[in-house]
């Protein structure tokens, strides 16, 4: 078994890594890993207005969270600067697909066409970043957790709230795959 | 029959309310450095990856997720079994989520796997992706507060 220094990780050495960052936050501080709760926090620090949700001491109990992220977010840069840039090397079925409905640039971990500033002024890189962005938030703090907290800490202790979120999570992506992104694609 | 009034605004990410002292702060930086190494290198924030999952075109996703949760639920057993404490010496225990009527879990779920389908990311990718070279998605991040927001202020009146 090697991890390539170049290129991605097999999914048996991804998978069981991103499962330890479990146990890793409870040895460090019995503290439950998941991410979204960091936008209500980020909420609660820039604009609590008169929202009761947001008037709370997010200090006390989600700084610990938020130098995660900031961490998460430094992470990714380290890893971008550190691996040779590649293209995703994506299944030639996908790629065959999403070539026919409109994605041309396969270089980058997004395809730019969607994923740029340029885009932002597009209905389909609008919809994608900003109505994608606040469905991501909107959705998270109404499930209360996301793909870190109901996905991986919700079903590795057996919760039957994480279970239907996670039915959830991929009921509403299929949606998006099947009924919206082809159309939308092939807008510019 | 519940009452969103006295459902608690119920989140993951959070565990134990002792406040993390200053002097451990640096350790949750360096576990987030390595989460968000990991992330990119796993290739887990990458639309196309994501895309690659929805079409079920390739097993790698659903390895990672799955090889995960068992990893995570492996730890999990362990941690029970042995009584183990946190290096702060608390003792380790991960709260229950409250069921109520399970609609904000089906529906919070799939408005979310909307969002994750269209951005192609999770809320944790969405930062690593930042650092690792997809700065327009600060956008997206903000529209995700948004989206927060205004669910904590249509909280009371929406099924739980």
């Amino acid at each position: 078994m090697t991890i390539s220094l170049n290129g991605e990780w097999p999914w048996y050495v991804a998978g069981p890594l991103i499962g330890l960052f479990v146990p890793a936050l409870l040895i460090a501080g019995n503290k439950v890993f998941g991410i979204s709760s960091n936008l209500r926090h980020l909420c609660a620090a820039i604009a609590p207005g008169k929202v009761e949700q947001f008037r709370y001491d997010w200090k006390q109990s989600g700084l610990w969270n938020l130098v995660f992220l900031s961490g998460v977010l430094i992470g990714g840069f380290l890893a971008a600067h550190s691996a040779a840039a590649h293209a995703i090397a994506i299944s030639p079925a996908t790629k065959a697909l999403l070539s026919q409905q409109g994605i041309h640039d396969f270089s980058g971990l997004a395809p730019r066409e969607l994923f740029s500033w340029s885009a932002l002024l597009t209905l389909r890189g609008f919809v994608s970043i900003v109505v994608g962005g606040f469905l991501v938030g909107f959705g998270t703090a109404y499930a209360g957790g996301c793909t870190s907290g109901h996905a991986i800490s919700g079903l590795a202790n057996f919760q039957l709230p994480s279970l239907i979120a996670v039915f959830g999570f991929f009921a509403g992506g299929l949606l998006a795959t099947y009924f919206i992104l082809p159309y939308l694609i092939g807008v510019l | 029959m519940t009452t969103p009034s006295n459902i608690e605004y119920q989140e993951c990410g959070a565990g134990s309310m002792t406040v993390v002292r200053p002097g451990y702060l640096p350790l949750y930086l360096l576990l987030g450095v390595a989460f968000g190494y990991v992330l990119t290198r796993s290739e887990v924030l990458s639309w196309f990856r994501i895309q690659e999952m929805f079409h079920f075109q390739s097993f790698r996703m659903f390895g990672i997720i799955g090889s995960a949760v068992l990893t995570a639920a492996l730890s999990l057993a362990l941690i029970k079994r042995f009584g183990l404490k946190s290096i702060s010496g608390e003792k380790i225990s991960i709260p229950a989520k409250h069921l109520g009527s399970g609609i904000r879990y089906a529906a919070g779920g799939t408005l979310f796997g909307l969002g994750w389908a269209l951005t192609g990311a999770c809320p944790g990718p969405l930062f690593a992706l930042i650092g690792a070279g997809v700065p327009v998605l600060i956008v997206a991040v903000a529209s995700a507060l948004a989206g927060t927001w205004i669910y904590g202020w249509l909280r009371l009146r929406l099924p739980h």
